[in-house]
């Protein structure tokens, strides 16, 4: 019987099975940054060890970094003391580190494609959910937590049990306005927030090989949404292009040689997954959430599920606990809500070509007056492009701010926050309560969405801009 | 890391689906540098209304003095979301030894595992009935038996932990120790790919 991909990555890097416990696995690369890291760090040092494989470990500082100024110290003590010890650890332990003000610095999902590390077949972890973004170069990339940075820093091991192989075929062609993030959050209001734990997920379908690198990022990044161990993408010809050229990807004959290797990543055709979804492209239109888990989203012209759509007393109470943290009522539309904030970025939405599409939206317009914003590139390299291409331009033009790289807004942790009780518009990937701030509303949607709302200043259906 | 093995509480219900490691451990106190000290910030949003401590909100569990316990019983889904594992060392730092659910997010069972915080997957039928007891009713969790009980009613259910694992709690060892000890066999792996 043949192998699905994820089963021929994973058995390929097993040092060893425990009998009735989970496989010794060797990872490939290892990101770090500042947030997850410094436990580790000093539990090695405590423990009279040294880090196995420096060289397979890549640090940069993201998510407690400021987006504006960066040139100047960190003015939050704590948020500086945290970055610096990170600086101290890398050069301490011998760990390449693309820290602030480095032209490599970026949100680690964002640069580690960038530069050319992120490769098909390897496994990749990170102290940080959204590592299954890595997962769309055919790579097997997941979220850890900071036991185990410790462990790979011991040994470039982890131990861990197989997850199920699940694989989603997405066929046919996507509508107008309707993008990858679109895609994404369609799977997840469609099979829940918890819907695909214990599995790894394989994206599949004429769909998803319709789309760049950069869409392709978007989906993996929130397979752990629906509680998916990781996601991930067969490597083709789009991914292969991607790679060539970038600092890190092999070259010469090198390249030669792993492009035959990487040809074989795919699930051979008599694969067995334990789950198959199949969904229609034709049936995704422009999305959005409206609760306080990923998994609670809906066409932006749908109306919300009514209490009696809900047979189950707890899910009854928590629909109506999220509901009321949102400011919303059950059976009620969206179109034309007003909206305060919109957050364009995170390692869901923030490469160069959700820049792109979003300048496309807004070029020659002004945004809405009353609305605040909260633009941040991925990383230094997408902000270079964004020059380079003079999307800055337009954005200027638009009155609209473009900040420093970051994770910024996506998660709270700097001073990019959004007030209580105000909508925020977002490309991030969460909406959980207090995520952007205390009392704040996340809504998820994609970057040509929140274009929409940038206009606007409501809830919009894109396709009403569009020509 | 504790070891565990068996433990009898009274125990804290937390009737919410979908908990998420935001709500166990806001963002903003991944500041810190060292594993301690998270048990005061365990909740924090949920616990206190607008970040102040002299004002709890009466109806959170947490601050509902005739709860107590080293049991946390919590609706499916608990710890998803962030793979912070400053989630899984609040919850330890406040107390907690034992998180039961029916359904958990597959990175905080691993970190819980880690730092000695033992998860228990029961029934969804078992869960509404421990949600059912009151609040001086009491737990028994076996880990070697891998049974947990409702002491009152004597209702059982056994729960599923890998033998590796359940090793580890049951003795304090951590993974840790086990990979160092493999540094050959690593090597090894390392030089015939």
């Amino acid at each position: 019987m043949g192998n699905t991909l994820f089963g021929k990555i994973w058995d390929k890097h097993v040092v060893k099975q425990i009998k009735d416990g989970p496989s010794v696995l060797y990872i490939d690369k290892h990101f770090i940054h500042e947030v997850t890291s410094p436990q580790a760090f000093s539990g090695i040092e405590k423990r009279g060890a040294k880090l196995f494989r420096p060289a397979q470990i890549v640090a940069t500082a993201d998510h407690n970094v400021p987006t504006v100024n960066q040139h100047l110290p960190i003015a939050d003590q704590l948020s500086r003391f945290q970055v610096d010890t990170l600086i101290d650890n890398c050069k301490k332990h011998g760990v390449t580190l693309y820290g602030l003000g480095h032209e490599h610095q970026g949100i680690v999902h964002v640069i580690g494609p960038e530069l050319g590390i992120t490769q098909p077949g390897m496994t990749i972890v990170c102290g940080d959910s959204h590592t299954s973004t890595h997962g769309a170069f055919g790579s097997v990339a997941f979220g850890i937590g900071t036991s185990e940075v410790e462990m790979v820093f011991a040994s470039q091991c982890i131990m861990q049990t197989k997850p199920k192989a699940m694989r989603i075929n997405i066929e046919g062609t996507l509508n107008k306005g309707v993008v990858s993030k679109d895609i994404i959050l369609y799977i997840i209001a469609k099979i829940s927030a918890s819907g695909a734990t214990g599995y790894f997920v394989e994206y599949a379908g004429s769909a998803i090989r319709a789309l760049s690198m950069e869409a392709r990022m978007t989906i993996c990044n929130m397979s752990i949404e629906m509680g998916a161990r990781g996601g991930l993408i067969a490597p083709d010809q789009t991914t292969f292009d991607y790679i060539q050229g970038r600092m890190f990807a092999p070259k010469g004959a090198d390249w030669e040689q792993q492009l035959a290797e990487w040809k074989t990543l795919y699930s051979d055709a008599d694969a067995q997954f334990d789950m198959e979804i199949n969904i229609d492209a034709a049936d995704i239109e422009p999305m959005i959430t409206y609760g306080t888990n990923p998994g609670m989203g809906l066409s932006v012209t749908g109306t919300l599920p009514t209490m009696e759509s809900f047979t189950d007393t707890t899910e009854q109470q928590n629909f109506e606990k999220a509901l009321n943290y949102m400011g919303l009522q059950p059976g009620q539309s969206l179109l034309g809500m007003p909206i305060q904030n919109v957050f364009i970025g995170s390692c869901t939405n923030s490469r160069i070509e959700d820049f792109r599409l979003v300048a496309c939206i807004i070029k020659g317009k002004q945004k809405d007056p009353a609305v605040k914003t909260l633009i941040v590139p991925g990383s230094q390299e997408v902000a270079k492009q964004i020059k380079k291409e003079g999307l800055d331009k337009i954005f200027e033009a638009a009155g609209i701010e473009i900040r420093q790289a970051g994770c910024s807004a996506c998660l709270g942790m700097n001073e990019d926050k959004i007030p209580a009780g105000e909508y925020c518009v977002s490309t991030s990937n969460r909406n959980f309560e207090g995520r952007q701030g205390a009392g704040a509303r996340t809504m998820l949607v994609s970057p040509l969405t929140a274009a929409a709302a940038l206009l606007t200043g409501k809830i919009t259906d894109i396709r009403t801009l569009l020509n | 890391m504790q070891s565990l093995q068996k433990i009898t509480s009274r125990f804290i219900p937390l009737r919410i689906e979908n908990v998420d490691t935001d709500q166990i451990i806001p963002a903003r106190f991944l500041k810190a540098t060292t594993k301690e000290g998270f048990g005061k910030n365990l909740f924090r949003d949920w616990r206190y209304e607008n970040d102040d401590e002299t004002k709890p909100k009466a109806d959170f569990v947490l601050n509902q003095k005739q709860y107590s316990g080293e049991i946390l019983v919590a609706a499916k889904n608990f710890g998803c979301g962030s793979s912070r594992e400053h989630a899984a060392w609040s919850i330890l730092d406040y107390g907690f030894k034992v998180v039961v659910s029916s359904f958990f997010a597959d990175i905080f069972k691993n970190n819980a595992l880690n730092n000695g915080v033992l998860p228990v997957t029961v029934t969804d039928a078992f869960l509404q009935q421990i949600f059912a007891q009151g609040p001086e009713d009491t737990l028994s969790i076996d880990l070697a038996a891998q049974t947990i009980t409702i002491d009152a009613t004597g209702a059982a259910e056994t729960f599923e932990i890998n033998a590796y694992k359940k090793t580890c709690l049951l003795n304090g060892y951590d993974d840790i120790d086990y990979l160092l000890s493999m540094k050959e066999e690593i090597e090894a792996f390392e030089a015939k790919r």
